[in-house]
């Protein structure tokens, strides 16, 4: 029998009082392509940074081909033969192709000979695996799906035999998701060993011969992934049966809360994010709006929140929003009743270094009853956050505690209830439980729909489409800053919102 | 303005863009591998005062530059120390090696030589003495370029002549070897170079210390070759003055040239209040002159003419991420 | 997630910061050949020792705490100010066009005045690099760096071309009108009593520049406005989620920071000099970096931070006259205290995470 082209033997890694990987053991053959699963923080990329040599193991063996080997450094990965493809590209934006090809895999002192070498492999690659790129454009002008062909490359050129791609289609839609697996399975049959991490099942089933699912930094199984189910494998990595239906009763959507009409948003970059935009939110309805991230959704949001300025006509209860100017900030946008969980709590929602009842004023600290006289009225605040959290069940209770101290679901609960509890008309959530624990999402998810069974307008944004299937009661799709369509929820499918989400008009 | 005053400015001219030159350099090669350096200034200054130190007191200048030098490279292996292993403030540390070098130069000099915070004079082999060019005499009574190679080109320090063919010099390092392309990604995006299999702190270390030597160069120059000794703070702003040319320079080497040498005019016509009064007949301020730099990197700042884009990853420390 | 405890945190890391700081510059001064216990008892008499080393100590503290609450405002917005020394030096020029422009009657009213004219002269100086990092992005450290020499080259303009009194060959403005001098420590604190040195130059502005210490921590974390500088400081793309503006807060935080460094103006310029000359600052605009870092940035912290600078300065200027120790020890001082708790802060940070670290898991 062939020794297993990579075989880790009760890899741990703690990170400070957390443990991200706990005796950890895989085996994988070679010319296979071995899926890794498992939730958000389970552990994935930590582990496969240590093979990469990005972090040490503090416990552990990596054998390769065999072979015992230390893999101290990136050097030493390597050296071994193995090629990662990082889920946040490595490359030198300013740099072209070629040049980002052979940082650090130059043959000699000078760079002539390096270029002229790499164009002719490059040549050999491209018609070898299907992977054309142009050698002389810089990476900044291409495209996503180019960049990773580029990492791809990379590897390749190192004369990789084992490639790891961590959550490789997050930023690709379905067709280059498809392109890039047709090119996996190439290098397979070419006789590359594959790792796939992702957390997403159908790419699992789809793609890959054998799947290991982690859950909390441990391994709990690994299976054929003929053998297995995406029901198996999802209630594997959760440790329980889903919930994929959140328990709701029909909607009954009131006046239109959020017009929205032309839509147009253009960034820094001068690049138009958002191509004229048509929607409507009614109250007592959820509006999900789902796509591959980066097709607008962010925009969408920054600019009904207030702070990305915007062209066209967007009205809150029949009274305009103004999209640019004096009072298009988040400061007028919450004025006019609008709450917004943003995408990214630890970006923009929370302040990490402020304490609990610091963040529960965030946004709202101008609020008459947060002042007394010409100063902040601390002991009102604290007393606010106090209750806040305990109505959310937010643990542990200590309005004193950094933001940073809390784990994600409980950080998420504080941003929930500072932006619910103001009684907002219209709700915008981003990414509602991303890197949320599965009791959190269940509360997450009931609490939005209790808000929207108030009356209240909300407005959801997900890449999870199960997440927007679950909780909103439209969909509306978005790819490159168009929507492609809207569909009840209750009469569509992952299936026909995936092919919107990939720009194929209905 | 007769031919002999023109050929006069420039030749001051060259000799106070040197330093300026010098340190503008030895700024390039640490900005563009990621790691910010205000402390220029400091590092000239130290290396000013342990050239002319151990000049004087060895009587050979070159052993002289060689200790300015390793004090200049010392102080960068502490900015590399707190900004690099560290990951401290870049801008904190360089602040806090001026001071140290500020007040460590006159504690030293006081300990040593008990003049004030001075060295003695440099006289002989202590000094960098002008290095005539073949043929500059009998060259000298050809019109027109006669005086130009012969007063202009030639006859200063052998330091002078290295700094200008250290700008060849190291647009041929960043952009033509293995070297410069891992220094320029490692300011750009460290990321990059650390997957690649190269040590981004190796990297940031060999930048920071060529910047060290560099100013060295640059420091010794100062004491051993424009002055006859070392004065207390005789860097007198110079390295704040090559930073602003850097950023003039948007970080490129021949735009180094331009800049430094345009700083060094301003400078040389300081000294020469007739001579700008002859040509655009009005008296401008000597202070005007002075502050003329400055000035004009802030416009180039604000983007008012082009925009400098500094590298990247400047500025910040490197800690691997998931 | 917090490894060190909150007192680990704001005392026993820039206490050891300090200690290591204090143990290099032993070593300095033995390596010059002079005795560090000696010394420091030489600093100890000659600032602490008697009236009028207190009140050089406190004159020095008074520049030290206005220039570091500029630093340290600006900290929390996350700006780094390092225009202190040009602003002060506006400043200075403020409060001589003040005092010498208009007749005061009293020294009350003119005190008034002059702090308003240094504190927006400071301001104005700092508007611009503010308003350039604000709306056009150029780094503000590079820019008020520029700022500080373009002052020194207004000023020297002004004082040899404009304000120096015909036949003065000094570049200094005229010595400004009795009516304006303000009245020292040894004035006021002889109103209840206590004999206090007549030499020393402490005055009336260490008094002001405590109460802008309150004021500061008021404005820092008890209004709305401190909080949104906090908020934009920590995080600008939260801030901005926040409904906080970028631009205003970048202003208003530089607008503070150039006023209170503006405002040492009334200490040296108008408490000491009586007159505006061209190095009246003397670096203490720098200095106000250094006791920020220490201070932890935090108006306590800089008070007393600034305490120990004036002390620092006062004896170090003891020392020069009795030994052969330079001056400029002080400022190897000031080197060593900014690298340690500002550029350094990890060096001791780590280890002491990491002891932390394995107590906890001790406990568990």
């Amino acid at each position: 029998m062939t020794a297993p082209a990579i075989e880790l033997k009760g890899i741990s890694k703690a990170f400070g009082p957390v443990q991200a990987n706990k005796d950890i053991s895989i085996r994988v053959m070679p010319g296979t392509i071995h899926g890794i699963i498992g939730e958000n923080g389970a552990g994935k990329s930590t582990l496969m940074s240590i093979l990469y040599g990005f972090y040490k193991a503090d416990k552990g063996e990596i054998f390769i081909a065999g072979q015992k080997t230390d893999i101290p450094d990136s050097q030493a990965a390597i050296a071994a033969g193995i090629g990662m493809v990082f889920q946040h590209f490595k490359l030198v934006e300013n740099f072209t192709v070629l040049e980002n090809i052979i940082l650090g895999a130059e043959d000699g002192g000078l760079l002539r000979p390096s270029l002229a070498k790499a164009r002719k492999t490059l040549v050999e690659l491209a018609d070898e695996y299907g992977l054309n790129v142009d050698p002389d454009a810089l990476i900044e002008d291409i495209g996503v799906g180019m960049q990773q062909r580029v990492e791809i490359l990379k590897a390749l050129y190192r004369q990789a035999d084992i490639l790891i791609l961590d959550e490789p289609t997050g930023v690709l839609t379905p067709a280059e998701a498809d392109q890039l697996f047709r090119i996996l399975g190439r290098l397979r049959e070419e006789g590359k060993t594959i790792i796939l991490i992702t957390h997403k099942l159908r790419e699992i089933m789809e793609a890959t011969d054998t799947v290991s699912v982690m859950r909390r930094g441990e391994m709990t199984a690994t299976v054929k992934t003929s053998d297995t189910s995406p029901a198996e494998l999802a209630e594997l990595m959760v440790g329980r049966k889903v919930l994929l239906r959140v328990d709701k009763k029909p909607a009954t959507p009131g006046d239109i809360v959020l017009d929205i009409k032309g839509l147009r948003v253009v960034d820094d970059q001068k690049v138009e994010r958002l191509k004229g935009i048509d929607l409507q939110v009614r109250a007592g309805e959820i509006l999900g709006i789902a796509g591959v991230a980066g097709n607008g959704q962010s925009e969408l949001l920054e600019v009904l929140g207030g702070y990305a300025d915007g062209t066209g006509d967007v009205s809150l209860n029949g009274t305009p929003l103004d999209l640019s100017g004096r009072s298009s900030d988040g400061r007028s946008r919450r004025r006019r009743g609008i709450g917004h969980v943003p995408e990214d709590r630890q970006r923009e929602g929370l302040i990490m270094d402020f304490s609990a009842w610091e963040n529960t004023a965030f946004g709202y600290h101008r609020e008459p009853a947060y002042q007394s006289g010409a100063l902040l009225n601390n002991q009102a605040i604290r007393n606010d956050t106090a209750e806040k959290m305990a109505r959310f069940d937010v643990r542990p209770p200590n309005p004193a505690l950094a933001a940073k101290s809390f784990s994600g679901g409980n950080q998420q609960k504080i941003v929930l209830a500072r932006e619910i509890e103001r009684n907002p008309d219209l709700l915008l959530i981003g990414q509602p439980t991303r890197g949320v624990d599965i009791g959190a999402i269940e509360f997450i998810h009931q609490q939005i729909v209790a808000l929207r069974d108030q009356g209240k307008a909300i407005l959801l944004v997900s890449v999870e489409l199960e997440e927007i299937l679950a909780l909103a009661d439209r969909v509306a799709v978005m790819f490159d800053g168009h929507i492609m369509g809207e569909r009840l929820s209750s009469e569509t499918d992952e299936k026909e919102l995936g092919l919107l989400m990939a720009g194929v008009g209905s | 303005m007769d031919f002999l005053t023109l050929i006069q400015l420039l030749d001051s001219t060259v000799r106070l863009a040197t330093p300026l030159l010098l340190a503008c350099l030895a700024g390039l090669f640490s900005e563009r591998a990621g790691i910010f350096d205000i402390g220029l200034e400091g590092k000239m200054l130290a290396a000013a005062f342990f050239s002319a130190a151990v000049a004087a007191l060895s009587g050979s200048v070159w052993i002289g530059l060689l200790a300015g030098i390793s004090a200049s490279v010392a102080l960068s292996a502490l900015h590399g120390l707190a900004s690099i292993t560290f990951r401290g403030n870049q801008l904190i540390s360089g602040v806090a090696i001026n001071f140290l070098a500020a007040g460590l130069t006159v504690l030293i000099a006081q300990d040593w030589f008990s003049q004030g915070g001075r060295t003695p004079s440099l006289m002989g082999g202590a000094r960098f003495e002008p290095v005539t060019l073949p043929f500059a005499e009998a060259l000298s009574s050809v019109p027109f370029l006669g005086p130009v190679y012969s007063e202009l080109i030639s006859g200063h320090s052998i330091l002078v002549y290295i700094a200008f063919a250290t700008v060849p010099l190291t647009w041929w390092i960043l952009y033509r070897t293995r070297f410069g392309l891992r220094l320029r990604a490692v300011g750009e995006n460290p990321a990059a170079v650390d997957t690649a299999g190269v040590s981004v702190i190796g990297l940031r270390y060999a930048a920071v210390i060529i910047c060290g030597v560099l100013c060295g160069i640059a420091g010794a120059y100062l004491s051993t070759a424009l002055q006859a000794g070392f004065v207390k703070d005789m860097s007198a702003g110079r390295g704040f003055i090559a930073l602003a040319a850097l950023i003039f320079a948007k970080w490129r080497p021949w735009y180094a040239l331009w800049a430094t040498l345009l700083f060094g005019l301003f400078g040389a016509l300081e000294t020469r209040p007739d001579v700008i009064q002859a040509v655009i007949g009005i008296k401008v301020q000597g202070q005007l002159l002075g502050a003329l730099p400055y000035i004009m990197t802030v416009i180039i700042l604000a983007g008012f003419v082009g925009k400098a884009i500094p590298p990247r990853a400047g500025g910040e420390p490197y800690v691997k991420e998931r | 997630m917090d490894v060190m405890p909150k007192w680990a945190e704001v005392i026993l890391v820039p206490l050891i910061s300090l200690i290591l700081a204090a143990i290099l510059s032993a070593l300095v001064i033995l390596a010059i050949g002079e005795d560090p216990v000696e010394a420091v008892n030489l600093m100890v008499t000659g600032a602490l020792g008697s009236t009028y080393g207190w009140g050089y100590t406190l004159y020095y503290a008074t520049n030290f705490l206005f220039t570091g609450l500029a630093v340290s405002v600006a900290f929390h917005a996350g700006l780094f100010n390092i225009g202190g020394e040009g602003q002060a030096m506006l400043g200075g020029l403020g409060v001589a066009l003040a005092c010498l422009l208009i007749p005061w009657p009293h020294w009350t009213i003119a005190l008034v005045a002059a702090t308003v004219a240094a504190g927006l002269f400071g301001a104005a100086w700092a508007a611009i690099p503010a308003f350039l990092q604000a709306r056009r992005g150029s780094h503000i450290v590079i820019t008020t760096i520029m700022f500080n020499f373009i002052a020194a080259a207004v000023l020297n303009y002004v004082l040899v071309n404009l304000m120096r009194p015909a036949g003065s060959m000094d570049p200094a403005t005229a010595r400004f009108p009795e009516a304006v001098h303000l009245p020292t420590l040894h004035d006021i604190l002889g109103t209840v009593g206590i004999s206090f040195s007549k030499a020393a130059p402490a005055n009336v502005t260490f008094l002001i520049a405590v109460v802008a210490c309150v004021l500061v921590w008021l404005l820092l974390w008890r209004t709305w406005l401190g909080y949104e500088i906090r908020s934009y400081g920590k995080s600008e793309p939260a801030a901005k989620y926040a409904g906080i503006s970028p631009v205003a807060i970048t202003m208003i935080a530089m607008l503070i920071s150039g006023a209170l460094a503006g405002m040492m103006a009334i200490n040296n310029v108008m408490g000491e000099a009586e007159r505006l000359v061209l190095n009246a600052v003397e670096g203490a605009g720098f200095i106000g970096i250094a006791v920020a870092l220490m201070g932890r940035s935090h108006p306590f912290g800089v008070f007393l931070a600034a305490i120990l600078f004036g002390f620092l300065y006062q004896g170090g200027a003891e020392l020069a006259l009795w030994t052969s120790i330079p001056r400029e020890l002080i400022v190897v001082i000031q080197a060593l205290v900014i690298l340690f708790t500002g550029a350094l802060d990890n060096m001791v940070r780590m280890p002491l995470e990491r002891l932390f670290l394995m107590m906890r898991r001790g406990d568990a």
